[in-house]
């Protein structure tokens, strides 16, 4: 009988007690803020014997992933968490895990990119990460965090994906505010993640296999990359099952885009993280007062939600796409670039603006976001769109 | 278990192994690296001493043995690094460049 406890709790305890009840049997962690408290608390865990996982402490993220990777290809359930300059660092062994294709979790608390040097919350190092094959979730809140490590770890294991999975939430904003949230008893969470049993395991010495071998001048290349595409399509419909399950067992409802006020709404806001819950509480002020506005919430970013996207909006007369990370000199930040990529194929198409907001955790507002859904209605009403691409509130 | 790649040019993307992998062991010699040699090992029988340090030494296991005595270099997987050569304490091996008017392999 799955039991539920309230907490009052920070996302980044919240994500350590996830981490501690799927039991992965290795983490290789280097800390960093704001991700930090994650490994710290987990340490904790493993030091006061609540979990059996062997926790190596590496002298870098470049080697955190690397040792991740050569566990996971021995066959263990591994996991990790990290940050900002911390991902970058990981750059190359991110491409390695999803090539191998070994299901590796982790959680990043979003962060800033130096340089200036800066700790605090946007999306620059995770839209770094975005085309390195992992699949990527997004959290607005401790609990979605929470929510989203249990199911990771199924999503990644699950044989018709294979994949890596990055369980990302807002630095600061999700990983350090304490946030009511529910936790679910050990036993319900260890019977629904399940054990995992490798297929290719290099401790299988009745089995043995060798991993990250050579595969150019004139080899498959081309073809296992065509595989991991393939894997990354099928996960979209892991997602959601794997979600119905948790959905079933927890009553919180997942979507890959969750929408508010998406049935008859003029004009829309789509966000991603934490600053979909600011735009609610601004789109709740607006529908008080008659206006028809929506917000569409990403909480997939990989596999992209194309046409969840494209269904929830094209019906819209003007979109706004929040960005927290540039795309520097591409047309718009990446969330902007998928979105009006989804829209394309529709004959029925909104006006669509980017507003590039908050990098570095500079302040959203709420005026902020008023002013979004003020420019929408002028839009909507026949005014020129404000601009290829606004900084919103930048002086 | 003999895993088997004779139709690997026509397999598709699905075919293959999850991930590059390989799933099967004692395989490494179906690999020939070999075709990148310029130059290739030539041991003189009159000067050997049968001390077997090219057999330690090969970085390839290219030095064939049979009853304790240097046969052959396996020619399929020796990359003509010439580490044999210089380790030899007879001078017993020359390295003879390939592609030329080439001595017997012994
Ligand atoms: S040339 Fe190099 S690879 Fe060839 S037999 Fe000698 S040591 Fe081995
Ligand atoms: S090292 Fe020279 S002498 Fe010794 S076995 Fe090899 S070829 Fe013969």
């Amino acid at each position: 009988m799955p039991t539920q406890k309230t907490l009052a709790v920070t996302g980044n305890v919240l994500v350590a007690e996830a981490m501690r009840q799927c039991a992965p049997d290795v983490m290789a962690a280097y800390p960093i803020t704001p991700q930090t408290t994650i490994v710290e608390e987990f340490a904790k865990f493993v030091a006061n014997g609540r979990v059996h996982t062997e926790y190596v402490t590496v002298e870098s993220e470049h080697s955190a992933m690397s040792s991740c990777v050569g566990a996971s290809a021995a066959g263990a359930r591994v996991m990790t968490a990290t940050s900002s300059q911390g991902l970058a660092l990981m750059w190359e062994e991110l491409f390695i895990a999803a090539g191998m294709r070994l299901p590796i979790v982790m959680a990043n608390a979003n962060r800033a990119l130096s340089a200036p040097i800066n700790i605090h919350c946007d999306h620059s190092d995770i839209m770094g990460a975005r085309d390195t094959g992992w699949i990527i979730l997004f959290a607005e809140n401790a609990q979605e965090a929470y929510d989203n490590t249990i199911m990771a770890v199924r999503i990644a294991e699950h044989p018709d994906v294979m994949l890596p999975v990055m369980t990302t939430l807002d630095g600061f904003i999700t990983t350090h505010s304490i946030d009511r949230a529910e936790i679910m008893d050990d036993d319900t969470v260890k019977e629904f993640v399940g054990e995992y049993v490798p297929e290719y395991a290099l401790l299988d010495t009745d089995h043995p296999v060798s991993h990250g071998n050579f595969a150019g001048l004139g080899g498959p290349y081309f073809e296992f990359k065509r595989s991991q595409r393939n894997a990354i399509d099928r996960s979209a419909e892991v997602i959601r099952d794997v979600a119905d399950e948790w959905t079933a067992i927890c009553g919180r409802p997942f979507g890959m885009v969750e929408g508010w006020g998406m049935e008859d709404a003029e004009i829309a806001i789509v966000a991603i993280g934490s600053t979909a819950g600011n735009v609610r509480a601004v789109a709740r002020e607006l529908r008080a007062q008659g206006v028809r506005v929506g917000v569409l919430k990403v909480r997939c970013f990989r596999p992209f939600p194309f046409a969840d996207v494209a269904d929830a909006l094209a019906g819209c007369k003007a979109v706004a796409v929040l960005d927290r990370a540039e795309s520097f000199g591409a047309e718009g930040g990446p969330l902007f670039l998928e979105v009006r990529s989804a829209l394309y194929d529709r004959t029925e198409r909104p006006a669509i603006v980017n507003y590039i907001y908050g990098l570095g955790g500079s302040d959203v507002k709420l005026d902020l976001l008023r002013r979004v859904y003020s420019d929408l209605s002028d839009v909507a009403d026949g005014a020129q769109v404000p601009g290829r691409l606004v900084y919103l509130g930048a002086r | 278990m003999s895993w088997d790649i004779s139709k690997m040019g026509d397999w598709k993307a699905e075919d293959f192994p999850r991930g590059a992998v390989i799933p099967d062991a004692g395989n490494s010699r179906d690999y020939v690296t070999g075709g990148w040699r310029s130059q290739r090992p030539c041991r003189d029988d009159a000067k050997c001493t049968q001390c077997l340090l090219c057999w330690i030494y090969c970085p390839d296991s290219a030095v064939d043995v049979e009853d304790e005595k240097v046969t052959n270099f396996n020619l399929e997987h020796c990359k003509g690094c010439g580490v044999c050569a210089n380790q030899c304490p007879s001078d017993a091996i020359t390295m003879v460049p390939e592609g030329c008017e080439l001595p017997e392999v012994k």
